[in-house]
């Protein structure tokens, strides 16, 4: 194999990878070539200036045009695939006149949606990539009930979620969103959505003794796993491309598991449902379409449409992070999971799968290959996260339950919590004190005052141990007061 | 109406446009200081070697094992100094220090071929430490009496008398966080040396004056050696006005010792570990108010934390105290001030200038004391606005011009928010939902327009017109978004009488237009407002004359509009094309440099009496929360604001202006959660929130749902450009009604009549525990953040079941 012949289509343009090193941004690797517009905010995939779009494999279409976090982003990720910047959304005007803008361009350029205007580029590509989104139709706004999320236009804020701006006030930027009609037939980008996305390049990429390796089959990823124990394995790199930004982490083998066919299954069976370990959270959100209503909490909540647009569960499960979003709501889910090594599979259920802060009984040479969920679901479910603000945060706490009420008695109850413990865990004792009860106010009470004693919440930047403690118990009191009265609880 | 505000025929001012580099902004085509540095060769990237604790003296520093680093070039150390070792103009800010003074101090730099190698030869850097006790924090430093700086008294009135006089006296304290700038483009400079080994710097900063004077002393060079120009900043916000010259300078020393361009960015971690904040501060007070709840007198006393340096703090603390009046008329006040000297980085100016501190101490005050005095918020309010016609001054001796502005955006915000409506909708709502509450708060602003140091209230411009007829304006501001070019090119069409097309800005740069007052205290279109006009005024005075001739009339008869001359009462017309070749081919000077200072301006730092401003911004603002009692999070559901700006010069951006400086303050007062670690341990002095990871700014799930914003319409100015006011800072403060309406309810979550105390920033959790207080029927925290309020009022949260 070619060891440095990695290349990928920028703005319409071929352009080889090299000479940047295997750990290199996408964001510096554009902005080394000139295309200074994607800006580094904060480098850590939480400020959005960096957005650009790639051609992904579609959900409604054959190709989809997805923002994401060029900042974490390794270019070499990016073999044989197109990415557009917003140097590339606007039509070059003839020599000596200003390009022609690009309809998102065009709304935020009129209605002051810029004012320093470094963040703008990025907030244009995540803009775009929601106006390109197949299945954005407009609706008729409903009398009297407004939707402060959503545009007249289909247009859902969430796609803006992981960007910051430090000047509008975002109202102008909203108006924008919410005035961008559908593309025309004749866009160029809207017709690229009916070709074939770009397959997966088979990569080795290497300079200077480091490798960026993606592997053409999960048996060959396997072998190279068992070969390399030190290699670090990425699906969308929104963990590991803070470490290589933030704390100067280098691999000398990074191995991309992503494309992986064998991890991009998503199946509902008779008795489970199974998600491809590495299926981008925006694409189970999209495929599974309110099929688990839990899940269907969790995503909106869960970092931004950037990071949602890149992470897996995979991922989200193999960084084992004790303030992961994920594993609250699949430990409630009883959700096991599947690792497949080099001999063969075993199934784990997600509550024997951690065994201490950011550790498992995954073996370096295993991947997680799928996450099973038993049908059928119980039927009460909701997800809590406590944070300090609504959109793109980290939990000072989360909650995820899952009951089964029937004739006014908890038949089953399953809790799982992140941000108490070093590891996401089940609320045992919680459960117990509701199982076989009638779901009364003494019962939450007494459940709220169990759950308030699980686990061992600290103090941080994030949350006082008190305050994490004491949500624990108001999560379960919500829940009642959820289940008990049509009034809008605030969620 | 003052020759200053008049408006011509069909004037420029006034019109709606977006910012002039809209479409280089959504095109990625508007250039930062960092974009250059990829459309420069051969240039050296500077790297910060920081020493992560938070107080050492220095004994060792070994270079050596940096240069074995493969592309390391150089170690810039204090031996490099040819001028004066100084980041500051109080040589109290060491550019190399012998002290770390604070954890992630940068004693020294490392140059290399790329970043990575400088960021490795960084690492390699030996530092050998004395390890110091440090103070880390407000109540630290205040017990330890570490203080800085000058001591600050105003003072007004009789305030024993006053207290003699109030029927309830009421006494507290609250201490409150700093705020990080954030602005999206970190600190960068980018420096190159000319054939003569002059410096050239870009840098992102609002002060390219000072950045070029810094330079010069630490380069032992006159100042005609060093230019620095600043392209446009990714945001400013006060953060940029006095932190980027030492950083300027290291590129500049770089530069100078190697040669080559120099290429110096922090990272956001660095720029969050290493660059001043907004203060926080902690305030003891004591109020009286007679017994129909007018305030008799104020006993206060303001403390700011500096951090290490001195940077802005005095004038940050000057104008903090000048604001503790707000809109309300105090009649007796004392109020001291102090600056704490803690092992934090040094704080700076950030959007208001210790304006929004003093302000948020008053408020404070108010809104904890409505209930003790038994009137509704709003009522008190009211009653203690300073009233037009009434000879009321402030506490520093300033007479409160326009005081009927205040009444009239007041009731303006209560009228088109249908304030009455919706708070018997609320009670209602509130009734009928034991665990969500609505509030609606309304407060008002009144800040002080112009420097407070007299001097700094002027400002240039130099203005070239073309043969071809077009016109090229320099001025002394700076672009951080705030849209000052564009207002400056609508001034300049406006007195040229010429279409916005014609007029092109250039780059801010420091040969062009000498001894610039910052971009700062909302005063850029005001100042270089007025530096334009005056020298547009010049060029069209000159141009008269020619039309004049051409078309037979007196030059006091010609009008140019809309790019064309006439003559009062003739149809005869000429271009401004043909005019300018005209003038050009006549010998007439068609360039000029313009200047404006501001009149009638007077302050004593001293005795703390004066008039330091030159007219009064005022604002209303009215917001709706709602709070989930279960957990203390909330949303913003509806904010109205009639908002003061004169005749606005540019409506679109001073609309935006006043959106996004609610929400910037709606973040400092909610979200924006600044912690430092305060224990023992090895971590001491560390920044715990030095990454957008963990350092939360607004999003769009904090933007209003509903968000109403409306200019005062009639509103001229007489003493500013165009009639005109400032608008940066001021609207920053409508955010206070956004707390105020978290602190109500919180307190509908209780027994009615509960005074109710809210840290700041006002969290989920802060918000949480005052919930907790307010049903026990108690006051919460004693205003501090978190930890403070904290351990008493958390101590026996656990008992309640909170629903």
């Amino acid at each position: 194999m070619a060891k440095t012949t990695a290349r990928i289509t920028v703005n319409g343009e071929d352009t080889p990878i090299a000479p940047a090193a295997p750990h290199t941004t996408t964001l510096d690797f554009l902005r080394e070539r000139g295309l200074t517009g994607t800006k580094e905010g904060c480098a850590e995939g939480e400020c959005g200036a960096c957005s650009v779009l790639v051609a992904r494999p579609g959900v409604n279409k054959p190709t989809d045009w997805v923002a994401v976090n060029a900042c974490l982003v390794p270019v070499a990720a990016l073999d044989g695939q197109e990415i557009v910047t917003s140097e590339g959304l606007a039509a070059r005007g003839a020599p000596g006149t200003p390009p022609a803008l690009h309809p998102v361009q065009q709304e935020m350029a009129v209605r002051g949606g810029s004012q320093c205007g470094y963040c703008t580029p990025g907030f244009i590509c995540s803009m775009a990539a929601e106006y390109y989104r197949p299945d954005r139709c407009a609706h008729p706004e409903q009398d009297g009930a407004t939707d402060p999320e959503h545009g007249p236009n289909g247009f859902d804020l969430h796609a803006l979620s992981g960007n910051l701006c430090r000047c509008t006030g975002y109202r102008p930027i909203r108006d924008a969103a919410f005035a961008v009609g559908q593309p025309d037939e004749d866009d160029p980008l809207a017709r690229r959505r009916e070709q074939a996305p770009p397959e997966p390049a088979v990569t080795d990429y290497s300079l200077d003794g480091s490798s960026f390796v993606r592997p053409a089959s999960l048996a060959e990823t396997l072998r190279l796993l068992r070969e390399r124990p030190d290699a670090v394995v990425v699906a969308g790199s929104t963990d590991w491309g803070v470490e290589v930004n933030l704390r100067g982490r280098r691999a000398d083998c990074t191995v991309a598991v992503d494309r992986l066919p064998e991890l991009r299954e998503l199946r509902v069976a008779d008795d489970h449902i199974e998600i491809g370990a590495a299926l981008t959270l925006t694409e189970i959100e999209r495929r599974l379409d309110g099929t688990v209503p839990l899940l269907d909490e969790l995503f909106p909540q869960f970092a931004s449409r950037l990071i949602r647009n890149s992470a897996t569960l995979g991922g989200n499960l193999g960084t084992g992070s004790p303030i992961g979003d994920s594993p609250p709501v699949l430990l409630a889910l009883e959700a096991s999971v599947v690792l497949a090594g080099a001999d063969g599979e075993r199934v784990v259920p997600l509550a024997e799968y951690f065994t201490g802060y950011r550790q498992s009984v995954r073996r370096p040479d295993e991947l997680i290959r799928s996450v099973r969920i038993p049908l059928p679901l119980s039927p009460v479910t909701a997800f809590h996260k406590i944070a300090k603000r609504r959109f793109d945060d980290i939990s000072s706490v989360a909650v995820a339950f899952a009951l089964g009420i029937e004739d006014g008695v908890v038949r089953k109850a399953r809790i799982g919590l992140g941000g108490v413990a070093a590891t996401p865990i089940r609320a045992l004792d919680t459960e117990a004190a509701l199982e076989g009860r009638p779901w009364t106010p003494e019962t939450a009470e007494a459940a709220a005052r169990v759950l308030r004693g699980e686990g061992t919440p600290m103090d941080d930047h994030r949350a006082s141990s008190l305050y994490r403690s004491a949500m624990l118990g108001q999560s379960l009191l919500k829940l009642y007061a959820q289940t008990q009265t049509t009034e809008a609880v605030s969620s | 109406m003052s020759h200053l505000s008049e408006r011509p025929e069909k004037p420029v001012v006034g019109v709606p446009l977006p910012h002039e580099s809209a479409v280089q902004h959504v095109t990625g085509a508007a250039l930062y200081t960092d974009d250059l540095v990829y459309r420069t060769k051969d240039v050296l990237h500077a790297y910060p070697v920081q020493v992560m604790t938070a107080h050492a003296r220095i004994t060792a520093l070994r270079t050596e094992p940096a240069l074995k680093v493969p592309g390391v070039v150089r170690v810039l150390t204090k031996d490099d100094v040819p001028g004066v070792n100084d980041a500051g103009m109080k040589h109290d800010e060491p550019l190399f220090p012998d002290e770390v003074m604070f954890h992630g101090h940068a004693v020294a730099w490392v140059l290399g071929e790329t970043l990575e190698a400088a960021r490795l030869g960084a690492a390699a850097v030996e530092v050998e430490l004395e390890e110091l006790p440090s103070l880390v924090t407000l109540e630290e430093a205040m017990a330890a009496g570490s203080y800085h700086g000058a001591r600050p008294v105003m003072e007004t009135g009789d305030i024993d008398a006053g207290f003699a006089d109030s029927a309830h006296v009421f006494t507290g304290e609250f201490q409150f966080s700093g705020q990080e700038h954030f602005y999206l483009e970190t600190h960068a400079s980018l420096a190159q040396i000319d054939e003569n080994g002059q410096v050239f710097i870009q840098s992102s900063t609002q002060h390219p004056s000072e950045t070029q004077e810094i330079v010069a002393h630490v380069l032992g060079v006159p100042s005609h050696e060093v230019t620095v120009q600043c392209l446009r900043m990714g945001g400013g916000f006060g953060g940029k006005e006095m932190q980027p010259h030492g950083f300027a300078a290291i590129a500049a020393l770089g530069a100078k010792l190697t040669g080559r361009p120099v290429r110096f960015r922090l990272n956001r971690t660095q720029d969050l570990t290493m660059s001043g904040k907004r203060h926080g501060f902690h305030a003891r007070w004591r109020i009286g108010f007679d017994a129909e709840g007018r305030i008799q007198a104020l006993d206060a006393t303001l403390v700011a934390d500096g951090g290490w340096s001195l940077d802005l703090s005095e004038p940050v603390l000057a104008r903090a105290l000048c604001h503790i009046d707000n809109t309300y008329w105090i009649p007796n006040a004392r109020v001291a001030g102090l600056i704490a000297k803690t092992n934090t980085v040094s704080n700076t100016a950030f959007r208001g200038f210790g304006g929004p501190q003093g302000m948020l101490v008053i408020e404070d005050i108010l809104g904890r004391c409505a209930p003790r005095l038994g009137l509704d918020p709003t009522e008190l309010r009211e009653r203690n606005f300073y009233r037009p016609g009434q000879g009321q001054t402030t506490p520093y001796g300033q007479p409160v011009t326009q005081a009927e502005r205040l009444t009239t955006v007041w009731q303006q915000v209560k009228e088109s928010g249908s304030i009455a409506d919706r708070k018997r909708e609320i009670a209602a709502f509130n009734a009928a939902h034991p665990h969500t509450k609505r509030a609606l708060a309304l407060t008002g602003v009144k800040f002080g327009i112009s420097f407070n140091l007299t001097a700094f209230n002027q400002g240039g411009a130099l203005v070239l017109i073309y043969k071809d007829g077009s016109v090229l304006i320099n001025h002394g501001g700076t672009e951080m978004g705030q849209g000052l070019h564009t207002k400056m090119i609508q001034v300049a069409a406006t007195t040229l009488g010429i279409p916005v097309h014609k007029v092109r800005l250039a780059p801010t740069r420091t040969d062009k237009v000498p001894n610039t007052s910052a971009t700062a205290a909302s005063s850029g279109a005001d100042l270089n407002g007025g530096a334009v006009k005056n020298a547009c005024e010049q060029l069209r005075d000159r141009l008269l004359q020619v039309a004049a001739t051409q078309l037979g009339a007196n030059p006091s008869d010609v009008r140019i509009v809309d790019g064309v001359a006439r003559a009062l009462g003739s149809d005869k017309e000429l271009a401004w094309d043909d005019l300018v070749h005209t003038a050009y081919f006549q010998r007439v000077q068609l360039s000029a440099a313009g200047f404006y200072r501001t009149e009638g301006l007077h302050w004593d730092a001293r005795s703390f009496r004066g008039s330091p401003f030159k007219y009064f911004a005022y604002g209303a603002a009215a917001t709706e929360v709602e709070v989930d009692g279960f957990t203390g999070a909330y949303r913003i559901r509806r904010v109205d604001i009639v908002h003061d700006v004169g005749d606005s010069l540019s409506p679109m951006i001073d609309i935006g202006q006043v959106e996004g400086g609610f929400v910037q303050g709606a973040g400092w007062l909610t979200l924006e959660d600044l912690r430092w670690d305060t224990g023992d341990g090895p971590n001491r002095g560390r920044l715990l929130t030095q990454a957008a990871s963990t350092y939360k700014l607004p999003s769009f799930s904090e933007m209003p749902e509903e968000f109403h914003v409306t200019l005062l319409e009639n509103a001229t100015e007489e003493g500013a450009v165009y009639g005109s006011k400032a608008v940066g800072e001021p609207p920053l403060m409508l955010a206070f009604s956004v707390r105020e309406a978290l602190r109500q309810a919180a307190a509908a979550f209780g027994p009615a009549g509960v005074s109710v105390e809210l840290a700041s920033p006002a969290t989920p959790e802060a918000v949480y525990w005052a919930i907790q207080a307010a049903r026990r029927g108690t006051a919460g925290g004693n205003g501090h953040a978190a930890e403070g309020a904290g351990g008493r009022v958390r101590a026996d949260a656990e008992a309640l079941s909170g629903a």
